[in-house]
Parts: C-alpha cells; sequence; structure tokens
C-alpha cells in the first residue's frame, strides 16, 4: 500500500519539495484525485527505487502554486492538471492556460467529478466481488 | 533573428501526433514547445466508470507496442492494494512476456530511427527481425500485441514445452538475424555521423529533468526498475545496461545491448520456469492506494490507483515513460541543427499514444 510521507500546505509546498530535491530526490509525476469538494495532489518523488510521496490537500477554486520553477519536471504534468481538473497553477514556467491537451471546444475539466455521475453515484455491481478475478 | 517553425503534428518521421514548435536562429534550435492533445482519449476517466477487472482489458490498450507491460503494472497495483500473492509460474512467464514486448519495442523503435536518417534497406531488415519476435507472441498467447495475458492473481495463458521450444527457436533465429543490422547500427560510418555527438543530456541534467529509461542509461545513469526486483528479475540476476555518451548514439546502444539481455532473461526465464498455478482466485474489491512502477521498454511506467471498496476505481493514474520524456527532450533539442530534430525525437522513443492515454 502506498504511504503519504508528508502532508503540505500551500504556505511549505516549495520550502518542502525544494528540500527534497536537494538530498537528490528526482521528480517522479503528480497525481490529483478529485474528492468532491476538494483535491488531493499527490507529489511522487524517487530517490534510489524508493519512492516518497508529498500529500497537498487544495480546495476547490484555490490555486495550486507551481514548482516548475524548481523542477522544471514538473511543468508538463502542472499543465495538464490545469487541463484536465480546471485547477489554476500559478507560476508555471510554461503556461499552455488550460489548452495542453484541450483543444479551444473541447469540454472544461473534463476530470472532475461531475456531483451524480461517476464512482461514487454508480450502484456497486456484485460482478467483482462474486467473481474469482477473471472473466 | 529567430522565427517559429511548426514541426509536426504530420511529418514523414513521426509515427504519431506530435508538434514541436521550433524557435530557430538560421538552422540553429533556439528552444521548443511540446504541443500535445491531438488524440488524447481520457482513458483515465473511462477507467473510472468500468469496474476494476474490466479495467485490465481497457489498461491493454493504452498503447499498442508495450500493452502486455501496462496491464502488468495495473494487476500488480490491485494485487498490492489486496493483497494477493501471484504464483511463482505466473512471475515467470510475465517476465517472458514482458521481455518479448521489449524486444518487439526496442526493434520498431530502431527500425523506425534507421527510417528517420534516410538508412531504408536497414529499416526493413530491422522490422523482419522484429517479426520472428511477433511470431513468438502469437505462438504463446495467439495475438502478436494485445495478448490479453495478464490478469489479477496472475496470468491466463500458459507456456508449454512445445511453445518453450518454439520460442527458443524464434530467439535463436533473432540472435542470428540480428548480428548483421547491429554492426550496421553501431559501426557503420553514416549511421554514426547522423548519432554521434547528437541531442546531448549529461546525466545530471537527465537525472533532474525526471528522464526515465534508455534515455537515462544512455547518460550514464544506472537506474532500471527490474533492479527492484519485481515479478521474477530477482531470480534471474538483472544488471541495468548503460552507456556513457548521453547523445543518440549512446541510447541507441543502450537499446541494440538491451535486445540481447531481454533475449538472455527470456531464455533464463523458460529454463526456470517453475510448475505450479497460474493464478491465485481472490474475491472482493480493492480499498485503498497504491503507487506501482514497472520497466517499460521507454522506462519506468507509474500506475497509481485508489480504490474505495466498491468494484469501481476512485482515481486511476498512469505517468506513461515518453510523457516523462518530454522535458528532457525539450533540452536535448537546444543548440542541435534542424535536420537532427527528427533523429533527436527518435532517440527516445516517443509514444504519443502512452503520453495521451
Amino acid at each position: 500500500m502506498m504511504t503519504v510521507n508528508e502532508v503540505l500546505t500551500l504556505e511549505n509546498q516549495q520550502e518542502k519539495i525544494g528540500a527534497l530535491l536537494l538530498h537528490g530526490y528526482r521528480f517522479v509525476t503528480m497525481t490529483v484525485v478529485d474528492k468532491g469538494e476538494e483535491f488531493d495532489i499527490i507529489y511522487h518523488f524517487d530517490l534510489d527505487y524508493d519512492m516518497v510521496n508529498y500529500q497537498l490537500v487544495l480546495k476547490k477554486g484555490d490555486v495550486l502554486p507551481s514548482i516548475s520553477d524548481i523542477c522544471f519536471a514538473a511543468v508538463i504534468v502542472e499543465n495538464e492538471i490545469q487541463d484536465l481538473f480546471g485547477i489554476t497553477v500559478s507560476n508555471l514556467a510554461i503556461d499552455y492556460e488550460k489548452h495542453f491537451l484541450l483543444a479551444p471546444d473541447a469540454p472544461a475539466e473534463p476530470f472532475c467529478r461531475v456531483p451524480g455521475v461517476g464512482v461514487t453515484a454508480v450502484k456497486t455491481t456484485a460482478a467483482a466481488a462474486e467473481n474469482g478475478g477473471d472473466k | 533573428m529567430s522565427m517559429l517553425v511548426p514541426f509536426g503534428p504530420q511529418h514523414p518521421v513521426l509515427p504519431e501526433p506530435l508538434q514541436l514548435r521550433l524557435e530557430l536562429d538560421d538552422e540553429k534550435v533556439v528552444s521548443a514547445i511540446p504541443v500535445v492533445g491531438y488524440v488524447h482519449r481520457g482513458l483515465e476517466k473511462l477507467a473510472e466508470q468500468k469496474d476494476f477487472i474490466q479495467d485490465t482489458y481497457l489498461i491493454e490498450r493504452v498503447c499498442g507496442i508495450c500493452s502486455f507491460q501496462h496491464s502488468m503494472a495495473y494487476s500488480m497495483g490491485v494485487e498490492e492494494i489486496m493483497n494477493i500473492e501471484v504464483p511463482e509460474r505466473a512471475n515467470y512467464l510475465r517476465v517472458i512476456w514482458a521481455e518479448l514486448h521489449r524486444m518487439h519495442s526496442h526493434l520498431l523503435a530502431l527500425g523506425l530511427l534507421a527510417d528517420a536518417f534516410g538508412f531504408e534497406n536497414l529499416f526493413y531488415t530491422i522490422w523482419k527481425v522484429r517479426e520472428e519476435i511477433m511470431d513468438a507472441m502469437e505462438a504463446t498467447t495467439g495475438a502478436r500485441v494485445m495478448l490479453g495475458a495478464c490478469c489479477i492473481g496472475g496470468v491466463r495463458k500458459d507456456i508449454n514445452a512445445e511453445q518453450a521450444k518454439f520460442v527458443l527457436e524464434k530467439l535463436a533465429n533473432f540472435e542470428k538475424d540480428f548480428k548483421r543490422p547491429a554492426e550496421v547500427i553501431l559501426g557503420d560510418y553514416s549511421v554514426k555521423e547522423r548519432l554521434c555527438g547528437v541531442g546531448i543530456i549529461d546525466g545530471k541534467k537527465a537525472y533532474e529533468l525526471g528522464t526515465v529509461g534508455p534515455a537515462l542509461r544512455g547518460s550514464g545513469v544506472a537506474k532500471d526498475h527490474r533492479m527492484t526486483g519485481y515479478a521474477a528479475y530477482g531470480k534471474l540476476g538483472f544488471e541495468p545496461v548503460v552507456e556513457n555518451d548521453c547523445d543518440c548514439y549512446a541510447r541507441t546502444k543502450v537499446r541494440v545491448r538491451e535486445l540481447y539481455q531481454s533475449c538472455e532473461l527470456v531464455k533464463a526465464a523458460l529454463a526456470a520456469l517453475p510448475e505450479g498455478e497460474l493464478k491465485t482466485p481472490f474475491k472482493g474489491n480493492p480499498l485503498g492506494e497504491a503507487a506501482v512502477r514497472v520497466e517499460q521498454p521507454r522506462g519506468e511506467v507509474l500506475y497509481y490507483l485508489r480504490g474505495n471498496g466498491t468494484d469501481k476505481l476512485d482515481r486511476l493514474r498512469i505517468r506513461t515513460p515518453t510523457f516523462a520524456n518530454i522535458a528532457p527532450l525539450l533540452n536535448m533539442l537546444v543548440g542541435c541543427g534542424l535536420p537532427d530534430v527528427a533523429v533527436i525525437i527518435l532517440s527516445i522513443d516517443p509514444c504519443i499514444s502512452c503520453t495521451e492515454r
């Protein structure tokens, strides 16, 4: 199971991630999970095959500070997050202004959970539970 | 005075749509800005709407080249959350199909690279050799690319003695037939002229920019996730292939050497293939989160899964190797000549299908 090594705040995000990079950690990626009222932003780093996961809880509507100024590798995934989740990321090294992946006429925030649609709204079927692992 | 030149999305050397907006000073690249999104499919979102067993089939379609390793990484993620122990035989079979996939992917990449620098005969020859590997996969699973062999808890298909013999014959053919093209790739004057000293990225920069796979190992960084020993790699004496020249030639050399290494890994796995079950039955739904990494042909892939105890996942996130290699690619391109752009792009073996999952 994955372990969250540290919970970040908007205030200490840069400092904590900067310290990881100074210790030789390599940026792997970021993951966003839409929890309804807020997002879990998870930063994944690696050192000698051990992964460190820092989590930041972001309220919907809040601005996420970019880490691309201290870690350029993050610029691509931060732009992807802007597109798919509609999160505004400030101070991006390259800012596609929410059109990195999405065309101008594409639906906005396509990966956000729409109330009434998606995982939590779908009635659980017994298919997986009854199955021995394969269909 | 600099000018902006669009490279792609439709370009003779690009098998998939990708655009680079190149800022040029005369014919020298000053900066490059990637433009993607032409074929984005939203598979991560779709995976949230299927049940976690159906996702095994969906995930295999993220990529039409390293499909088996996608389903393997996904399965490993669910197995970690649900604490499912995979049978030993299944772990060895996973290594066999994963390495066959690496071989066909590397051969495909080398062929495309040869085509990019205008050596069409080499391209055809390498892809002809690739057919030996495709035959091995077809004989053991009934499919050439979408093997459908991996499942949560193990594998769906087996390799019997007759099939194992056929695979070994195909590997012998590969070793015999690849000898000449390998000599040309690594020794031919014109190939070296196109690859040596081109697209340089030093090890420190490559590491900082999150580079993965042969692109990282070609810059002298011995990082390969197979070193963690997942599946049966820990029992097969694996060591990463590393080259130190940091250029397109080094990245190509890593792939050529990895082809022989994969060949040896398949032979070793077949020789040590233990008897036993193919999969572990399980019940229930995943509850919890896991982040699993697997070494694909282009480098490390990350699968993040969050289950909520129902048969649908709350989140499935895939960080593919090409996605990680975009930022390093921009660094490699700075200072190169316009004619080298295509070769540098293909030296990271980009997979836009993976990137636009």
